[in-house]
């Protein structure tokens, strides 16, 4: 069974503007112990699908589902005590901006040991303990006297293993990092990047890891989620995502690596991902495919089976009938 | 050999900063000293971690912010202070946010245009419209869009825009911090075969800063590697990559996540934190995090040197076939 399943996910907010859909109909299954990572554009969903799943949405979002549950628990029909004990404690997450999640007023250490006695209950000396075991953990030198720091007197680098040390601080069962790496140099990506798949290696916990760059994704993840203007539009195993990409989005985003070019000018994707007033009636992916045809731009494509990733297209790539790549 | 456009030696750029209450004011040394050229139709690529002087020898070379010590030569002339209004004409500038750099309340025609009315007064409105339509079309928007406001365009759009306002006084050299930074990887191929094609067609020489080696890999003829504000390695692309000379360039290679699954990884692991840049170790200022560290890295400050392949190392390292630790 896996620790979390998600079927048909939406999220919409309501805008001066009218209703906004930012995420359309997603499944989602995370297993104990499996690297899963989310990629896709920003402004794709990918925050606020799991933000919907940790309830941290503000009031102006609706959220529908017909199934959410986390360790058989059912987060759709859960009091709001209930979820607080869940949320920062079996399921935690690592937000995208460090900076912002912290509280400047207060030291790093204080912050963290609040999360301890809330969580755990831990009296004053085992608080401080555990504080210091979590910040050896996370590699972050000298640890007793980097407790008193504020948040302003260290380095991004620093902030965001101190958000790591936070989110673990419970042991979850699942953790989420939002693009945990996204402000920091390659050399400290790299350490944090090890870092939580040692975490994995030790305790068992799912992570999911979501991101923009590919080369992470590429290096850290086990199976992989595409999402396009709030769809989820393929899901793979690492390899054979990168190797052989179902969705034209996924083909097309690959091409257009750098480091996958052959030529001096790179291949491009025409156009921009759909805004609130463009959402095109077939699929969403349409108006910038090469491949589409009227039946694409009239019909949405639903998601196909395991075999063919899930993929949301009318036509996929690098199946057995047709072999484009 | 191309004639430089640009040449600079012993660049430097120092900063008072403030040591808090009742001490004294400290130096900062964001750029330590830097030689290098731009050539007309080549791509010099800076690269480096965060704080590393990358943008702060970008102003320098635009004309935004006058060196503390060395020269700066354009087109073998001296580029003092009291010409800087005269010759920017010639460098210009693009940074890396397409949504803070451009006025919101000015139409994409009058932004075009600005540069014109303030360095060619005589030119009649007329003329000042047709060059701006003709930018317009060379970065690849439409006409109609000359009417309109930032805020009707995406990121990758407005990038285009800047671009294009960079272009209008026909100059010589651009300096491009991080400017596919802040795009999504689906947008970030258009700008970069804009830029280019740009070079290609109107023989720009470009200083090209980036944080990201892949894209890094793509556009440069020569790099230089930054460290704590003074250039570690120095080459043409293709050495500096398949060769690494500098124990950090080889650490920054090997950091950096590339989009293959099945890569082979072994990751040169950095112990340490960035230093502070007011704290800059005696000796080479990389010796704190370095492998191979001796007590001669301690002493004494390894200079820049070699012949077309330059490296500030004591121990450098030969190629990608050598040992890593
Ligand atoms: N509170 C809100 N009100 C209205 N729209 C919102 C709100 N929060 C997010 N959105 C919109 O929902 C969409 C999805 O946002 P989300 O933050 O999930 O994107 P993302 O995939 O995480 O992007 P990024 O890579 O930039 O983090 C975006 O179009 C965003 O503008
Ligand atoms: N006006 C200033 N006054 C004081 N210090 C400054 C000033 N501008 C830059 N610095 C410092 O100079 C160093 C170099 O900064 P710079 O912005 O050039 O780095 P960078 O390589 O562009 O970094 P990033 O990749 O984060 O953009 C940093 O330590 C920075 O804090
Ligand atoms: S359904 Fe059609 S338009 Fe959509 S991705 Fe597939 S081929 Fe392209
Ligand atoms: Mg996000
Ligand atoms: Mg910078």
């Amino acid at each position: 069974m896996s620790l979390l399943r998600i079927r048909n996910l939406s999220v919409s907010f309501a805008t001066a503007s009218g209703a906004f859909k930012a995420v359309d109909g997603v499944d989602q299954d995370v297993n104990a112990g499996e690297i899963l990572s989310i990629v896709g554009e920003s402004g794709s969903g990918k925050s606020v699908s799991m933000l919907a799943l940790m309830g941290l949405l503000p009031w102006t979002a609706t959220v529908t589902a017909d199934e959410m549950t986390f360790d058989g628990v059912d987060l759709l029909n859960i009091s709001k005590s209930a979820r607080r004990k869940i949320v920062g404690n079996d399921l935690a997450m690592i937000f995208q901006e460090p900076m912002s999640a912290l509280n400047p007023c207060f030291t790093v250490g204080w912050q963290i040991k609040e999360a301890l006695r809330i969580h755990l209950g831990l009296d004053r000396k085992a608080r401080h303990r555990r504080a210091v075991e979590l910040f050896e953990q996370v590699g972050i030198p000298d640890p007793e006297r980097r407790l008193s720091a504020f948040p302003h007197q260290m380095s991004g680098g620093m902030n965001q293993r101190v958000m790591i040390a936070m989110a673990i601080s419970c042991q979850p069962k699942l953790l989420i990092a939002d693009e945990p790496t996204t402000a920091l140099d390659v050399t400290i990506q790299a350490q944090i990047l090890d870092l939580l798949a040692d975490l994995r290696n030790e305790t068992g916990m799912g992570l999911v890891l979501i991101t923009h760059d590919m080369g992470v994704v590429a290096e850290t993840a086990e199976r992989v989620s595409v999402q396009y203007a709030g769809q989820k539009i393929e899901e793979q195993p690492v390899d054979d995502l990168f190797n052989s990409p179902h969705h034209p989005y996924t083909a097309a985003l690959l091409d257009a690596l750098p480091e996958r070019a052959t030529d001096k000018l790179l291949p491009t994707i025409p156009g921009v991902v759909p805004g609130q007033f463009d959402r095109p009636r077939g699929c969403l992916f349409s108006p910038r495919c090469k491949y589409a045809n009227d039946h694409c731009r009239a019909v949405p494509p639903i998601p196909a089976g395991p075999e063919l990733g899930f993929v949301r297209c009318h036509y996929p790539l690098n199946t057995d009938e047709r072999n484009v790549s | 050999m191309t004639e430089a456009v640009i040449h600079a030696e012993g660049l430097k750029r120092h900063y008072e900063v403030s040591g808090g209450l009742l001490r004294k004011p400290r130096t900062l040394r964001a750029v330590a000293g830097l030689d290098f050229s731009l050539s007309a139709g080549k791509t010099l690529a800076v690269v480096g971690e965060s704080g590393c002087g990358k943008s702060t020898l970008a102003r320098m070379v635009a004309m935004i912010e006058e060196p503390t010590d060395g020269t700066l030569t354009l087109d073998g002339k001296p580029v003092r202070p009291e010409d800087w209004a005269d010759l920017r004409k010639s460098v210009q500038i693009v940074f890396q946010d397409p949504y803070g750099s451009l006025n919101p309340r000015q139409r994409i025609g009058a932004i075009l245009m600005e540069p014109l009315t303030i360095n060619r007064p005589d030119m009649p409105r007329k003329e000042r419209e047709r060059r701006a339509r003709e930018m317009l079309d060379l970065v690849g928007l439409r006409p109609e869009h000359f009417d309109r406001y930032p805020h009707m365009f995406s990121g990758g759009q407005r990038q285009r825009i800047a671009i294009a306002r960079a272009l209008m006084l026909d100059p010589k050299v651009l300096v491009l911090d991080e400017p596919v930074s802040a795009l999504d990887l689906s947008i970030q191929s258009a700008i970069l075969n804009l830029l280019t094609e740009l070079q290609e067609r109107l023989q720009l020489a470009y200083l090209f800063i980036s944080h990201d080696l892949s894209v890094v890999r793509h556009v440069a003829d020569d790099v230089i590697v930054m460290y704590l504000g003074r250039a570690v390695e120095k080459g043409p692309k293709e050495a500096v990559f398949s060769a690494p000379q500098h124990p950090y360039t080889r650490a920054l290679l090997s950091a950096t996540p590339s989009a293959e699954p099945q890569a082979r990884r072994d990751r040169i692991k950095l112990s340490g934190e960035l230093p502070s840049p007011l704290n800059i170790p005696d000796g080479c200022p990389f010796a704190p995090r370095c492998w191979k560290v001796q007590d001669k890295c301690r002493a004494q400050v390894p200079e820049l040197a070699g012949d077309v392949q330059k490296s500030a190392c004591f121990f450098p390292e030969n190629g990608p076939a050598s040992p890593a630790a």
